[in-house]
């Protein structure tokens, strides 16, 4: 049973992260590219880790639980690491692709 | 808004339980030994940190905030999904914008943590913070702040204005009583 | 059954890791490159637990929390210098 498990687990995370890095290469431009990895991967990262939780928690003696550190981690760097690298590109004005709206809504920066 | 804890010697409370926590985490263990360690650690650290840290406003309503933080997991998973499936269609489908959110909180600490959720929810990554820091003179306040986001799928830009300021904005205004 | 799951769940790694090269090789900016980093820091964590799965071992869970944090502190480094040419200011 807890085979069915984590065997679940590990398939949904590491097809969460295969659709973040497919997003990196397939979508057209800056903006849009930083949607996949900076929210596919951590849901991914989380039911690994969860997955690994599990199955340490099963087969070995005693409870581990450190995977719930690396997953808080993870989760609470994903959006300030996309805020500085989305901040990098507006300054450096890279272009977006033309059906994109809003494009006056940004300021030049100082 | 209250800035100062109770206590002067637990200046943070909130963050002296994270280091407990953590210390425990990192070990792996409850031993006694260690839940000394953890609690020795989880009040000098803040007592001798205190003097470099810029004052932010204390949660207020604890509650609130757990039951926040599980509306924000619950649609952390359910966005997961919806930009999984935004990313493998057809990409001409896709029309990304940014908009404009004009904000009704002045502090920076809660401004984060709003960014934040708004970068871990359905296809929008928050991108700055409007005015620029740098362009106001110290002490002065801004009328009005803006926070830029980009949006993976536009659709209706009204309704994801109001999705943001009520489902996000508003318990957050609660919760630090601002 | 196990055994296999993790051999698939280690392709698919294993691929979007191909994937993650693939961008930071074709740019063609500087940010898509870090992001490209980023994310290929991130799937590294992924491998080394399951490769501490493979080998039934919590040895590996320091070096995946080490590998989390210098990923991070790296990316946020790139960009700060990106946008000021000065790391710390």
């Amino acid at each position: 049973m807890t085979e069915w498990i984590i065997s679940i687990l590990l398939l949904i995370g590491g097809s969460f992260v295969l659709v973040g890095s497919i997003g990196l290469v397939k979508m057209p431009d800056f903006y849009m590219r930083l949607h996949g990895p900076t929210k596919a991967t951590t849901l991914g990262m989380a039911s690994l880790l969860t997955a690994a939780m599990v199955f340490f928690s099963t087969t070995q003696a005693g409870f581990s639980v450190k995977e719930i550190l690396i997953s808080l981690f993870l989760l609470l760097t994903a959006p300030v690491s996309g805020y500085m690298m989305i901040k990098s590109a507006i300054h450096h004005k890279l272009e977006s692709i033309e059906r994109t709206q809003g494009k006056d809504n940004i300021e030049d920066d100082v | 808004m209250r800035i100062e804890a109770k206590f002067k010697w637990l200046p943070t409370p909130l963050r002296s339980l994270l280091l407990f926590l953590v210390w425990l985490l990192l070990n792996n263990s409850v031993s006694a030994g260690h839940i000394v360690l953890a609690v020795i650690l989880a009040i000098v650290i803040p007592l001798a940190t205190s003097p470099f840290r810029t004052k932010q406003p204390l949660i207020l309503k604890p509650g609130l905030a757990l039951r926040h933080l599980m509306l924000v997991l619950y649609d952390i998973i359910t966005a997961n999904v919806q930009v999984a499936i935004l990313i493998l269609g057809p990409n001409n489908k896709l029309t990304p914008g940014f908009v404009k959110v004009p904000l009704d909180l002045t502090q920076s600490l809660p401004i984060t943590i709003l960014a934040s959720t708004v970068s871990l929810t359905p296809g929008t990554v928050s991108a700055e913070v409007y005015p620029w820091a740098e362009s106001l003179t110290e002490g002065e306040e801004p009328e009005e702040r803006f926070l830029l986001i980009h949006v993976l799928d536009l659709k209706d830009e009204q309704a994801l204005i109001n999705t943001i300021k009520q489902r996000y904005e508003a318990p957050l205004k609660e919760i630090f009583q601002c | 059954m196990l055994e296999t799951v993790i051999l698939i769940v280690f392709a698919m790694i294993g691929v979007s890791l191909l994937l993650n090269i693939w961008r930071l090789l074709i740019g063609p900016s500087v940010p898509d490159r870090i992001l490209a980093l980023d994310t290929m820091y991130i799937n590294t964590i992924a491998l080394i637990i399951l490769y501490g799965m493979s080998s039934g071992t919590t040895l590996y869970f320091e070096a995946a929390l080490l590998i989390a944090m210098l990923g991070f502190v790296s990316t946020v480094a790139v960009c700060k210098y990106l946008l000021r040419g000065d790391i710390i200011e």
